[in-house]
């Protein structure tokens, strides 16, 4: 019996080393906090509550976004109009989007001095708060409503044109025949998938919840953690986090190994039925509005300040770029390195990150790291390392398509050619994969730049990154100084995924 | 054959879900040797295991004395040219030939006047720095063609690498062929699935069908009195 020639050719050890590095991230902090949990006291009546808020807002959340999505899709599916392409890049964004500019942009709007109230007051009616319960929410369908949009516009367009031809024919009723099958297997994903983001939110509770009718489980473990230095508690409740997280994992995992990321929604599918102009126009105006107000907003009150924003802002941002560069420069090395490792392992080890949470991880870490040094001293390498790790996901998933390509294409060819593994990455590797380089280091980059999660647990003022300074500057009321800030977050965040990106692109070929 | 059969199969068998190839026989040395047969009866199977990209269930494969059954690819003294993908479209031509001498590309001078001598030697004198992209399929051809030439390996595969020309510049390509590898004494095997790629230029035939391969035939020889499975391919 011949031993087989054909080997993997590429270098595996550094796959083995991002693997190893991963485990620790996840299965080494939760077994930390699983360590120094408390379990004998078990849950109080507020942790209680926590969970319950927490898997409440993330069930409505999902809800409300998924069916205000339904309308807003079916009017993109269906009409082609000036600003359409743009609007779906635009649908792209708040993936990147910091979660405290969203939040502040929010404020602007619907906040005690926002917009509404403003209006509100002028009409004689009595103003609204934003805080609690329903500022959770209306935040997170602000963030996800895009995503949902996107996901079941991606549903529409895969109904084949032919079957809209076929149907008019027919004179068959297309919501019946065609769009209902395809929202019944589209929505309930697209639910899941914003159901698991809004289980992990800890920004969006940090500023709009908070209390004992609106705290997140992570929102408790960070107050456990910083203000009661309970750590038995914060490893507890790190723990549920863990258990609420993995289990909506594995739920979310069985349906997106199907679904595929969204290319090609620039296309408009040619219908014949007669649909109300109308009702599409007010449902694109509606969600356009919807997001591009409030980030108007900041931009127009934050424009004016930023040349106030003092030193230690500065210092702040300067702070969040050298975090964010770190973190896209080791998600894009673990990435590429597990991308190159491939098999069962590396696919795990990949979505594994994606059932840790920012506070889970950073509970953990903060336990092991606690007896030795002061926690403050190591905020910026945990960050960077923990948005590394938990960027892992998204970024593998826009590169291992393409590192299986370029091994179906020319791995034989250069077996043949006797390429040693090191060269293979040089050579042929890393050239053709340029784009999705790129893309997974601008998207890694953004979500560091914009993270305000685990480095809450660690930084004291020497530390802030800008996220935490735009937190602090709200929690002064220091609003003007804060939407400079955020316009200058969102600014930076913007500018690195475009600079990772058009680097990617620019000299880039096939 | 005897003394001049290099490239052996002895008893070789390979298994792929239901499928199994087997062969026993001795392809010649300065000879081409064209593999024909119907689709799916394992031609560019053979091939594969020849090359070393599947493992064998049982047999060895021997280069002279030396059995090479589990050398890796590159260690072989074959060179492979596949239906496609036989250069990297973001290298350069000097840069796909270049590979030949030193996979990774660390050429010395004179290794790069030696793969610009290669260029020319197949009529693409001065578009050594032109990507794949910029070329014509046949000058594309003539650029893998090159890289085989100069690896100096001396077993030749072409697993049908002008498939997808046209049948005039096919058939120049394998003039081409005929002309450069077989003075070069190399041993070329072909796999084809048009009799006339075999009557054009391979010295032998050796017939694949129903997942065997029968020891060689001399080209005249088989289409003078081919065979019941030829018969049936050749229809």
């Amino acid at each position: 019996m011949a031993r087989s020639p054909v080997a993997i050719i590429a270098p595996r050890w550094p796959g083995g080393a991002s693997a190893a590095l991963v485990l620790l991230l996840t299965f080494g902090t939760l077994a930390a906090v699983a360590w120094q949990a408390e379990w004998v006291g078990g849950l109080s009546t507020g942790d209680w509550a926590a969970v319950r808020f927490t898997l409440v807002q993330a069930f409505v959340s999902a809800a409300v976004s998924v069916v205000l999505a339904v309308p807003v899709a079916r009017a993109l599916a269906r009409r082609q109009f000036r600003g359409r392409g743009i609007l779906i890049t635009l649908l792209g964004a708040p993936f990147i989007l910091p979660v405290i500019v969203a939040v502040i942009a929010l404020l602007a709007v619907f906040g005690r001095n926002g917009v509404l109230n403003d209006v509100m007051v002028w009409i004689g009616l009595p103003r609204v708060t934003i805080y609690g319960f329903h500022g959770v929410v209306l935040a997170h369908v602000f963030l996800n409503l895009p995503l949902a949009t996107r996901l079941l516009l991606q549903g529409w367009l895969s109904i084949p044109a032919e079957r809209f031809r076929l149907a008019a024919t027919l004179n068959a009723d297309v919501r019946r025949l065609l769009e209902w099958p395809m929202l019944r297997a589209t929505a309930p994903n697209a639910f899941l998938v914003i159901f698991v983001i809004c289980l992990t939110s800890f920004a969006t509770a940090l500023i709009l919840g908070g209390g004992p009718r609106a705290t997140t489980v992570e929102l408790a473990i960070y107050q456990a953690l910083r203000f009661d230095f309970d750590l038995g508690r914060a490893a507890l409740l790190a723990c549920v986090q863990f258990g609420l997280c993995a289990a909506a994992t594995v739920l979310v995992w069985r349906i997106a190994a199907r679904a595929e990321m969204g290319a090609g929604l620039d296309r408009v599918v040619q219908r014949w039925d007669r649909a109300p102009l109308a009702l599409d126009a007010i449902a694109i105006a509606l969600c356009a509005g919807f997001l591009i107000v409030p980030l108007g907003m900041i931009v127009l009150r934050g424009a004016p300040h930023v040349a106030d924003l003092t030193a230690p802002v500065w210092w702040a941002a300067g702070r969040s770029l050298l975090v964010a560069s770190a973190s896209a420069c080791l998600c894009v090395c673990m990435a590429l390195s597990l991308a190159l490792w491939g098999g069962r392992v590396a696919a795990f080890v990949g979505v594994l990150p994606l059932a840790a949470s920012s506070l889970v991880v950073g509970t953990g870490l903060f336990l092991i790291v606690y007896p030795f040094v002061r926690p403050a001293e190591v905020a910026l390498p945990v960050t960077a390392l923990t948005n590394a790790t938990l960027a892992l996901p998204f970024a593998l998933h826009s590169i291992a398509p393409s590192v299986a390509a370029i091994q179906d294409d020319f791995g034989r060819l250069a077996m043949s050619l006797n390429m040693r593994r090191w060269t293979w990455v040089r050579l042929v590797v890393l050239p053709r994969m340029r784009r999705p380089l790129g893309f997974a280091a601008g998207l890694a980059a953004a979500l560091s730049m914009g993270d305000l999660g685990v480095i809450t647990l660690f930084a004291g003022n020497a530390q802030e990154t800008l996220p935490l300074a735009m937190y602090r500057l709200m929690g002064a009321y220091q609003m003007d100084q804060a939407a400079a800030a955020a316009l200058l977050l969102l600014a930076l965040s913007l500018l690195l995924f475009w600079i990772c990106d058009r680097g990617g692109r620019v000299g880039a070929e096939m | 054959m005897g003394d001049v059969s290099v490239l052996r199969c002895d008893g070789l068998q390979v298994q792929q879900g239901d499928f199994t190839l087997s062969a026993d026989l001795a392809f010649a040395n300065g000879a081409i040797t064209a593999l024909i047969g119907p689709s799916g009866a394992g031609k560019s199977t053979l091939l594969s295991a020849l090359a070393g990209f599947v493992s064998l269930k049982s047999g060895r494969v021997l280069w002279g004395d030396t059995e090479i059954t589990a050398l890796p690819p590159g260690e072989r003294p074959i060179s492979i040219l596949f239906q496609d993908n036989n250069l990297f479209p973001h290298l350069t031509a000097l840069q796909n030939v270049g590979l030949a001498l030193r996979p990774d590309l660390r050429l010395l001078p004179e290794q790069k006047d030696q793969v610009a001598r290669a260029l020319a030697d197949v009529g693409l004198t001065g578009m050594g720095a032109r990507k794949p992209a910029a070329l014509s399929g046949g000058q594309q051809s003539r650029v893998a063609l090159a890289r085989v030439l100069l690896a100096g390996r001396e077993v030749v595969l072409l697993d049908e690498p002008f498939a997808a020309l046209g049948p005039g510049l096919k058939e120049e390509m394998l003039d081409l062929v005929r002309d450069k590898l077989l003075k070069a004494g190399r041993c070329v095997v072909m796999v084809t699935h048009d009799p006339a790629d075999a009557k054009r230029i391979a010295d032998n035939v050796v017939l694949v069908s129903d997942g065997v391969a029968l020891p060689p035939v001399p080209t005249d020889a088989i289409f003078e009195n081919p065979p019941p499975a030829l018969q049936a391919y050749l229809g």
